[in-house]
């Protein structure tokens, strides 16, 4: 009995794991079937036609990859750096500093977390129109600038650096961005690596927004070009279709994996998820 | 630097509606050790620090060296403050977090960056310069072999000597500690607390130390502040609180085993008794009616005739022990003697004894708590 006690969490991780895990796993197999085999039911990892080259040289030519790889990088650089040097001032202010409207401003911080994307979609897609900004770079980031998911974060996770180092630093003469930036951030790398792991898996991986101000493949992110192949090959290859998604996914998997210790320490820390 | 006086006038402080501190005046001498003692949450803390400037005062002036500072920023006023926690910064080593003050002050904002800083001229000077002082302070506090660990990798003891080196090394104009000692264990404590009057001995800079420990302010002050709901109840050497408390607070607060207080009543013509019985003490005109008298455990001894008590229970502490008594009349209120281990203790087969005290030593207070000074008439009793 004792050993079931133990053995069933494990049991029950496993098949949630493999739950997750099927869809990566089918999306590989895929890529390297051959397209008669493709709609074969079967799991086997070793196709008996291997397609494999064949599939990611037709993905890698059809779409132009390393350019759609660039523009997801931009994108994605672009958008972690300006969330993050507006949020950690943002979320050192309501964490470590006492003003009027603080309790206000942090009830505005929580309520945005609430409002969806979708919802403001139809504004900001009239002003950069308006503005004649559609088809950049900056159209594709501009909406995510302020993250007020980063603020929250980077507040819980502020708020146990300890006071007496922050007002040790005040009288040895830090600048205020010298303490938030240098002592405070410092302090919460693991908040900060597991921020960037979810701001660039999410915008890496984002098709609502691109598919809304980007027309133009040259700057469109890899979930988008795939999407702009799919429909300029018919969509019936599955096998290079594939072999695209797995080319743009396999980015995310290392950052994850390289990230992963300071993300599950960035998470369990600041208690959020 | 030159020991500097400090000098706190009016100063008021509130927050919400509740006054934290009401109104202190209090001059702090060039070169002196001064202790602000008192329960938590009577304001020492925060009169501390407005000291350092980390709280601004909502009344009053502060100045250090007659020169007015309360509008200044913390790191403008050239104090060094050791917190209870030590403070250090967790990321640098031992070396970079004594440098750090000399850094701040020596060092532009652009030689300070990363990388950038490097290419600004002098700064290789500068930083030399620098060791040499952080090996100095090091050296006074032996912790030279530390220098390249980090905050982490010390004990507590360790790293409430970087701390202490880190406020060394910038030569301030005068010392804040905010319970520096608290967080160590008892025999290191003592320790420290000897290193500390050393140090402020050989420095004859001005110390401003707050505390909860009254031991600690007793044995390292020359001057005590003990405060009490935001004011300062009374302001004077060790030996003045201990012998002359000019309220029931401060003769609770200072001295260990406690003071013995005993109900007392004074009669119209003046004269004070204690459970009836007469102590010989005369209480000053005017002051009629319920009191309380206080006896420390050195003052109260076996006799014959007095109050009758029963011993509950001895401890012994080598060269002293302390009887506990409880006198009869006042049940549950027992009394400390102290006597020397070797003094006899003249209690019957039952532990029943007669106490006396000396009523010159003896001291009185009135029902709202200030010291009454009485004058022995020539009869001993009680």
């Amino acid at each position: 009995m004792p050993v079931f006690r133990r053995l069933l969490p494990l049991l029950l991780l496993g098949l949630g794991a493999i739950f997750a895990l099927l869809p990566f796993y089918w999306m590989v197999l895929t890529s390297i079937r051959p397209p008669a085999e493709i709609f074969n039911i079967s799991l086997w990892p070793v196709p008996q036609d291997f397609h494999a080259a064949e599939n990611y040289a037709k993905a890698a030519s059809a779409v132009p990859m390393a350019r759609l790889m660039l523009n997801g990088a931009i994108v994605c650089l672009g958008i972690l750096v300006v969330q993050v040097a507006t949020a950690v001032p943002a979320a050192f202010a309501l964490a470590k500093l006492r003003f009027p409207g603080q309790r206000l401003f942090l009830t505005l911080v929580i309520a945005a977390l609430c409002v969806p994307m979708q919802a403001l979609a139809l504004p900001l897609y009239v002003g950069l129109a308006s503005a004649r900004l559609l088809n950049t770079y900056f159209a594709l980031m501009a909406p995510f600038f302020l993250s007020v998911f980063a603020i929250f974060l980077f507040r819980q996770s502020f708020r146990s650096y300890p006071d007496e180092i922050i007002e040790a630093a005040r009288l040895d003469g830090f600048s205020w961005m010298e303490i938030c930036w240098g002592l405070v951030l410092r302090g919460s790398l693991p908040a900060l690596a597991a921020f960037s792991v979810f701001s660039i898996v999410a915008h890496w991986n984002d098709l609502y927004w691109p598919l809304i101000v980007v027309t133009d493949i040259a700057y469109a992110p890899p979930p988008l070009g795939v999407l702009f192949f799919a429909d300029a090959e018919s969509g019936a290859d599955y096998g290079a279709l594939m072999a695209g998604a797995a080319m743009i996914t396999a980015p995310m998997v290392l950052c994850f994996l390289f990230a992963r210790r300071q993300f599950i320490a960035g998470i369990t820390m600041t208690g959020v998820k | 630097m030159e020991p500097q006086s400090l000098e706190l006038t009016g100063v008021g402080k509130g927050f919400g509606a509740e006054d934290v501190l009401r109104s202190i005046d209090l001059a702090i001498r060039p070169g002196e050790f001064l202790s602000l003692v008192g329960m938590s949450g009577c304001g020492k803390s925060t009169l501390l620090r407005i000291i350092a400037g980390l709280e601004t005062p909502d009344r009053g002036r502060f100045t250090i060296g007659g020169q007015d500072v309360t509008a200044l920023d913390p790191a403008d006023r050239n104090l060094a403050m050791v917190f209870q926690s030590y403070a250090l910064y967790p990321h640098m080593t031992v070396r970079q977090n004594i440098a750090t003050p000399l850094r701040m002050r020596q060092l532009s904002q652009v030689a300070r960056l990363p990388v950038l800083g490097r290419l600004v001229p002098g700064r290789a000077a500068a930083m030399a310069r620098i060791g040499v002082q952080v090996a100095e302070a090091a050296e006074t506090l032996q912790i030279g072999h530390l220098l390249d660990r980090k905050p982490a990798e010390l004990s507590g003891g360790q790293r409430q000597r970087v701390a202490l080196a880190r406020a060394l090394v910038r030569d301030p104009a005068a010392f804040l500690m905010d319970e520096p000692l608290s967080n160590l264990d008892a025999k290191l404590r003592a320790h420290m607390r000897s290193e500390l009057a050393a140090l402020h001995r050989r420095l004859g800079a001005t110390f401003v130390y707050v505390t909860h420990d009254q031991i600690e302010a007793m044995t390292m002050s020359d001057r005590i502040a003990l405060m009490q709901a935001g004011q300062i109840e009374q302001l004077g050497t060790p030996t003045e609180l201990y012998e002359r408390p000019a309220t029931l607070t401060v003769a609770r607060f200072i001295g260990t085993p406690a003071i013995n207080l005993l109900p007392a009543e004074v009669d119209s013509a003046g004269r004070v008794r204690v459970l009836g019985l007469e102590t010989g003490l005369s209480a000053p005109r005017g002051a009629t009616g319920a009191a309380t008298l206080g006896v420390r455990p050195e003052d109260l001894r076996p006799g014959r005739g007095g109050i009758r008590a029963r011993v509950l229970h001895t401890e012994h502490h080598g060269a002293d022990r302390y009887v506990s008594v409880l006198p009869e009349g006042l049940a549950d209120r027992p009394l400390t003697l102290r006597l020397a281990a070797g003094a006899s203790l003249p209690a019957d087969a039952d532990g029943r004894l007669h106490l006396a005290f000396v009523a010159e030593r003896a001291h009185l207070f009135g029902a709202d708590g200030v010291r009454l000074d009485c004058h022995v008439d020539a009869r001993v009793s009680a």
